[in-house]
């Protein structure tokens, strides 16, 4: 037997790299691999925490097709998603394409736009949940009162809530895009403006074929983040709505909100599962499709 | 509205440039107006918590009479400095973890040859694969066998690593010239002390970045906090709020006192690391 210093660098360098990978790898196995493997496990079981688990084979998931509940709120996230992404991402790139031209004051505006991004969501939560209020204490309709308009039920409406839910969560996320769709327009070469003026474009030519197929990389990529962030929200309906219930009637309740009751205010721990295992394969299929568009142009 | 092309070539002096064109004065004043909005809730909970309970359904933004009696009835009679404290405590020792772990992997990964590096790689970002909410069910379960619930390890335990500034360092590290680590080693420093002592200091950004996101991520953070803690004693400062607001429906003073106290680190972090954060946005953007 040699010892350690008669070992080739080579040996001895694999041996240091495995010693330093050594408690994260044992980490990564038992808090990230391990339970998302126990949670494909306990997705066909029946467990409400007290008595033993029950293998009840894809009961769960049988479950969830005829339960309505579930669909409202697959319903809802959906809406979340199919209206929030688009608006979040057309108003960012509007504000970065005018505030990238502004230079009075632009650090000042800039950091307005970006500094909700970065607030607690449950403290803005309740900030919004003060505006929506009834009159004569929301803050929204004392304003519309103020101008001679209606009171609006806003979160006490099954039709509004979903919408006065949304505002704030895509207020809270224009600032990263802004930031982003900034950098994006930055990185695109003046040459390129340069070069189609003179060759007489106008501006939306300009728009149309040279920036935003120049930002395709940041505009994939915007999309898939704030897709994934709007299929997961949470914070914001749980602080807004009664008892964090997602009310009126279910109607703001999202996906990851009834995961949460199924789980954790009626205990039935495989069916909670098998609807995470449902989200799972919607944000697996958003990421594996950004992957996809990005490899094509590259 | 302005051209494009004002990108191209920056105006020498901005207001010659705001004169010249109409237009871009409209396109400041619109993004001026845009800006005060969004600044408004934030405007309006710290001016509503200032207020006395007579005058908060009032649109008037400074106070007649500014009071600190909201914020002196919260410390006085709920549990917000505790609350405090543990996100504050929470917080950084995951920051803490996540700088000290998440480099010496992205190190090991970047300057070490070895086989099984790339499958080690791999699965580590395969973890950015696998949601949150997936996981929140086997955690609990975890937790609550091995007596976790309630305790700042058993809040802290799922972030003590993350794929994402793995990938980052590794990235960062990548960029570190291989020379200064040999003559590191030819100077008869051991690993340790050359990933410390000579690789570290040489991507301070990176693991600024790391640190400011890492801390903001824990201090926001609401569902895993709000699984794993059912004692009031153990609450985070959003958990805590969740539940106060929950009591204090129509206080709506109150609330927005501890609306404001969740909110101001985030913005005394952000006044303080301005550069570093929106650098920081751009930076793990794209690598990431």
């Amino acid at each position: 037997m040699r010892g350690y210093a008669g070992l080739t660098i080579e040996t001895k360098q694999a041996l240091t790299a495995w010693a330093f990978l050594a408690v994260p790898i044992v980490f990564f196995a038992v808090i990230r691999f391990y339970p998302a493997l126990e949670s494909f496990g306990i997705a066909f079981m029946q467990w409400n925490l007290l008595s033993k688990p029950v293998f009840i084979g894809f009961d769960n998931f049988r479950k969830m097709l005829g339960d309505p509940v579930f669909w409202l709120a697959f319903k809802n996230t959906f809406i979340y998603l199919m209206i929030g992404t688009p608006l979040s991402l057309l108003l960012s790139f509007v504000i970065a394409y005018y505030l990238d031209q502004v230079r009075f004051a632009h650090g000042l505006i800039r950091a307005c736009y970006f500094i909700p991004h970065l607030t607690t969501t449950v403290a803005m939560a309740w900030v919004w949940r003060w505006f929506y209020q009834p009159p004569p204490i929301g803050l929204l309709n004392n304003m519309l009162n103020s101008v001679g308009l209606d009171a609006q039920p806003f979160l006490r409406s099954t039709t509004q809530a979903l919408y006065a839910v949304l505002t704030p969560a895509i207020w809270a996320g224009l600032g990263f895009q802004i930031v982003l769709f900034m950098a994006g327009l930055r990185a695109i070469p003046s040459s390129y403006y340069e070069a189609a003026r003179i060759d007489g474009a106008g501006k939306w030519m300009i728009l149309r074929q040279i920036t935003l197929p120049l930002l395709k990389p940041t505009i994939v990529f915007l999309v898939v983040i704030s897709s994934i962030g709007f299929l997961r929200i949470f914070d914001t309906v749980y602080n807004m709505t009664d008892n964090g219930a997602g009310g009126p009637l279910n109607s703001t309740k999202p996906l990851v909100l009834y995961i949460y009751e199924t789980a954790f205010r009626s205990y039935q721990m495989g069916y909670a599962a098998a609807q995470t295992l449902v989200l799972f394969v919607i944000l697996l299929t958003v990421s594996l499709v950004q992957l996809w568009l990005m490899r094509e142009k590259s | 509205m302005s051209t494009a092309t004002s990108t191209a070539s920056p105006m020498p002096n901005w207001w010659l440039g705001l004169a010249a064109r109409p237009g871009q004065m409209l396109a400041w004043t619109l993004l001026a107006m845009g800006a005060i909005a969004m600044m408004m809730p934030l405007v309006y909970m710290v001016a509503t918590s200032l207020k006395l309970s007579n005058e908060v359904y009032e649109l008037n933004i400074i106070p007649r009479e500014p009071t600190f009696e909201n914020y002196i009835y919260i410390f006085k009679n709920t549990r917000f400095g505790l609350w405090f404290v543990n996100s504050l405590v929470t917080s950084l020792l995951v920051t803490l973890s996540v700088l000290f772990f998440d480099s010496l992997i992205g190190y090991t990964l970047a300057k070490f040859k070895f086989r099984g590096r790339e499958v080690v790689f791999i699965a580590i970002l395969t973890t950015l694969m696998i949601p949150t909410e997936m996981l929140v069910v086997p955690w609990y379960l975890m937790a609550k066998n091995f007596g976790w619930l309630n305790s700042y390890w058993g809040i802290m335990f799922p972030g003590l690593m993350t794929g994402f500034g793995v990938f980052l360092m590794r990235q960062f590290f990548a960029g570190v010239p291989d020379d200064y680590i040999h003559a590191a080693r030819i100077d008869g420093l051991g690993e340790f002390a050359i990933w410390w002592k000579v690789a570290m200091p040489l991507v301070t950004p990176a693991l600024s970045a790391l640190a400011i996101f890492t801390f903001l991520g824990n201090w926001t953070a609401f569902l895993w906090p709000l699984i794993a803690t059912n004692d009031r004693a153990l609450y985070t400062l959003p958990v805590g709020l969740a539940s106060f607001s929950g009591e204090f429906l129509t206080d709506w003073e109150l609330i927005m006192a501890g609306a404001t106290i969740a909110t101001l680190p985030t913005l005394v972090v952000f006044v303080i690391f301005q550069r570093y954060i929106i650098r920081g946005v751009v930076l793990a953007g794209l690598k990431g």
